[in-house]
C-alpha cells in the first residue's frame, strides 16, 4: 500500500466499473458523474471513498480534483490499482495551497477488491479499515 | 525523500532561487515521490494545461504562484482557454465567468508563457526534436509529442506544466525514460481493407478502439500504410488519449521509434495481441454516436485544433456549397494556423460559405454553439467522447465529407459504404 497522497477519509465506498476521466466526467461543482458513457454516471463522488482500478483522458482532470476539493464536493478519499499523476497531482496542490489534504492510496489487488459500494471504510495513516 | 536532488534542486527548495520556485519545487518533488522517481532531469519546453478555467481553485493557484514573483525559465506556450480573444463576440457564457477566465490567462502571460492559446502546440513553428525532454500538458498533445515527434514528456496534468517551466526541472520517471517507451500491446490491422485506411476518418475510429483496450498503455499497430500523415496520427492519438489514458503509441513504419515492430518493443514479447477486424472498427465507430437522426443542428471540427492542411481540404470540400441555414458549423484552429490559412486564401471563402472559425479555445469547452435539441455532427473522436457530458448535446461521428456534406443540406449524410467490407 502506497499513499500518493497523505490524509485522512471517512466515508462510504463507491467502486468504479471504469476508469473515469474527472473533466468531461465530474461536475466539480455538485460531484455528479456527468459521463453519460460511464457505468455510474449520474451517481456522486462527493463525500465518497471513491475507488477505480487507474486513471483515463484529460490532463485537466487535475484542476477538476482540487476544484472539488476546494467546493468541497469533491471524493473524501481515491482508492487505486495503479498511480495516477493526474489525480495525484489535484490533491496535492489542493493540499499545498489550501491545507486541504484528501488521501489518495495505491494498493495491491487483493486489497482492492475487499471492498465494495456501499462499505463504509476510514482511511487513516495506518490504512484502510471497515468503519 | 526518496528522490535525489541536484544542487539547484535543493537551492530551489530552499528558497534561494526566490519564493515561486520553492513553491514549485516542492510540488514537483512531491510528483517525483508519487511517481517513485529518483532524479530529477532537465526540460527544454513546456506546455501548460492550466490556463483553462475550471473554477477558483485553478485562479487560486496561479496567483499563488505569481505573487511570490513566478516566471517561466524555459520556452513555454499555453493551452486552449475558456475565452475566443479573437473573436470575443463568440463568448455565450456567464459573464462573470468570462471575467474569471480572462484573468486567468492574463496571469499566465505575465508569469512569461507565450500566449499561443492553441491544444496542437506542435502545429507551431517551433517545436520539440527527436530525443528532446520536454513537460507537456494536455492529453492530445502529449501524446503526439511522444509518439509523432519522439519527444519525451511524461502524461502531466495542470499545476505541474507551469511549476516544471518556472524551475526547467521535471521527474526523471514515466516516459522520460527508454523502458517505459516500450510498447507493450500488439494491435494488428493487417486484415483491413486498404481503402478504409486510406480514409482520414479510420485514425480517430482506430484511436478510440486502441484507448479502449490499451489502457494506460502503449498501444503498437501494425499493418498501417507507411508514411501515416500527422494529421491521422493527430486524430489517432487524440482519440486513444480520449477513451484511455494513451500517453504514447508506435505504428509501426509511421513513428520514429518503430521502424520495426521489434523496435517497438524493444526486443520483447506483446503482453497481448489483438487482431482489428473490420467488425471492431465499425463497433468503435459506433460507438462514438449517441443518435441517429435525420437532421443536424450544427457542426463542430478541429478537436484537436485543425491545422493549416485540415483547413485546405474543406476549403476544397466546400466549393462553392454554402452552410445550411438551420446549421452552425464551426472550425476550432489555433490562432497562428489561422492566419497562415488566411494567408493561403482559405479562410474567406469559408466564412462566406458560413463556417465559424473558433480560435484559443474549442466548442466542446466553453459555453460557444448557439444552443441546438438537433444533434451536433463531428469528425473529432474526442470531441464525440466529451461533448455530450459537457454540453449535453447529442453527437453524431462521421467524416469530414461527411460532415460538410450534412452541413449543407441540414439532412445527415453519412457515407456508410467505406466500412462494410472493411
Amino acid at each position: 500500500m502506497i499513499f500518493l497522497v497523505n490524509g485522512k477519509a471517512n466515508g462510504e465506498v463507491l467502486k468504479l466499473d471504469d476508469p473515469l476521466s474527472f473533466w468531461g466526467g465530474v461536475d466539480p461543482q455538485t460531484g455528479e458523474i456527468t459521463d453519460l458513457r460511464h457505468p455510474q454516471g449520474g451517481m456522486s463522488v462527493k463525500g465518497k471513498v471513491l475507488m477505480m482500478p487507474f486513471g483515463r483522458g484529460s490532463s485537466s482532470g487535475s484542476s477538476v480534483i482540487a476544484e472539488g476539493i476546494r467546493s468541497g464536493s469533491g471524493p473524501a478519499g481515491i482508492i487505486m490499482m495503479e498511480a495516477d499523476e493526474i489525480i495525484a497531482l489535484g490533491a496535492i496542490v489542493a493540499d499545498e495551497i489550501y491545507g486541504k489534504a484528501m488521501p489518495i492510496i495505491v494498493v495491491e489487488k487483493t486489497e482492492y477488491e475487499k471492498y465494495s459500494t456501499g462499505d463504509q471504510i476510514v482511511i487513516s495513516e495506518d490504512g484502510i479499515t471497515f468503519s | 525523500m526518496s528522490v535525489n536532488l541536484s544542487e539547484f534542486d535543493q537551492s530551489c527548495l530552499d528558497g534561494k532561487e526566490g519564493s515561486a520556485a520553492a513553491s514549485a519545487m516542492r510540488v514537483i518533488v512531491r510528483l517525483a515521490e508519487t511517481m517513485g522517481a529518483t532524479e530529477l532531469l532537465d526540460v527544454t519546453s513546456a506546455h501548460i494545461d492550466s490556463c483553462l478555467y475550471h473554477g477558483p481553485a485553478v485562479l487560486d493557484f496561479a496567483k499563488w504562484l505569481e505573487d511570490q514573483g513566478a516566471k517561466v525559465k524555459i520556452p513555454t506556450t499555453l493551452n486552449v482557454s475558456s475565452l475566443d480573444l479573437i473573436h470575443p463576440d463568440l463568448y455565450r457564457g456567464d459573464k462573470d465567468w468570462g471575467t474569471q477566465a480572462r484573468l486567468l490567462m492574463d496571469c499566465y502571460e505575465r508569469m512569461g508563457c507565450k500566449p499561443t492559446w492553441t491544444c496542437a502546440p506542435y502545429q507551431l513553428e517551433e517545436r520539440p526534436k527527436f530525443g528532446e525532454q520536454v513537460a507537456w500538458a494536455e492529453s492530445n498533445a502529449i501524446v503526439f509529442a511522444n509518439s509523432v515527434l519522439g519527444a519525451r514528456t511524461h502524461r502531466y496534468g495542470d499545476f505541474i506544466d507551469i511549476c516544471a517551466a518556472i524551475c526547467g526541472r521535471a521527474p526523471a520517471a514515466g516516459l522520460h525514460l527508454d523502458q517505459n517507451r516500450r510498447g507493450d500491446i500488439l494491435f494488428r490491422v493487417d486484415g483491413l481493407n486498404d481503402s478504409l485506411m486510406d480514409r482520414d476518418v479510420f485514425y480517430p475510429v482506430l484511436g478510440h478502439l486502441l484507448g479502449k483496450h490499451a489502457g494506460n498503455g502503449i498501444p503498437v499497430i501494425q499493418g498501417l500504410p507507411e508514411g501515416v500523415s500527422e494529421d491521422r496520427l493527430k486524430a489517432l492519438g487524440a482519440a486513444a488519449a480520449s477513451s484511455g489514458s494513451v500517453g504514447m503509441f508506435h505504428a509501426v513504419g509511421s513513428t520514429p521509434e518503430a521502424s520495426t515492430t521489434e523496435e517497438a518493443f524493444l526486443g520483447l514479447d506483446p503482453t497481448d495481441v489483438i487482431d482489428v477486424t473490420p467488425e471492431k472498427i465499425v463497433s468503435a465507430r459506433n460507438e462514438l454516436s449517441t443518435v441517429s437522426t435525420s437532421r443536424i443542428g450544427a457542426v463542430s471540427l478541429g478537436t484537436p485544433h485543425y491545422s493549416v492542411q485540415e483547413i485546405k481540404k474543406l476549403f476544397e470540400l466546400f466549393g462553392s456549397q454554402s452552410v445550411d441555414s438551420g446549421v452552425n458549423f464551426y472550425v476550432s484552429t489555433g490562432r497562428d494556423v489561422l492566419t497562415e490559412a488566411s494567408l493561403r486564401g482559405f479562410v474567406k471563402p469559408l466564412e462566406d460559405a458560413g463556417v465559424i472559425f473558433v480560435t484559443d479555445t474549442c466548442t466542446y469547452i466553453t459555453p460557444i454553439m448557439e444552443s441546438v435539441t438537433l444533434p451536433v455532427m463531428t469528425d473529432s473522436a474526442k470531441w464525440a467522447y466529451y461533448a455530450p457530458g459537457n454540453l449535453g448535446v447529442q453527437v453524431i461521428f462521421g467524416a469530414v465529407e461527411d460532415c460538410v456534406a450534412s452541413g449543407v443540406s441540414g439532412d445527415l449524410c453519412i457515407d456508410n459504404d467505406i466500412w462494410l467490407d472493411g
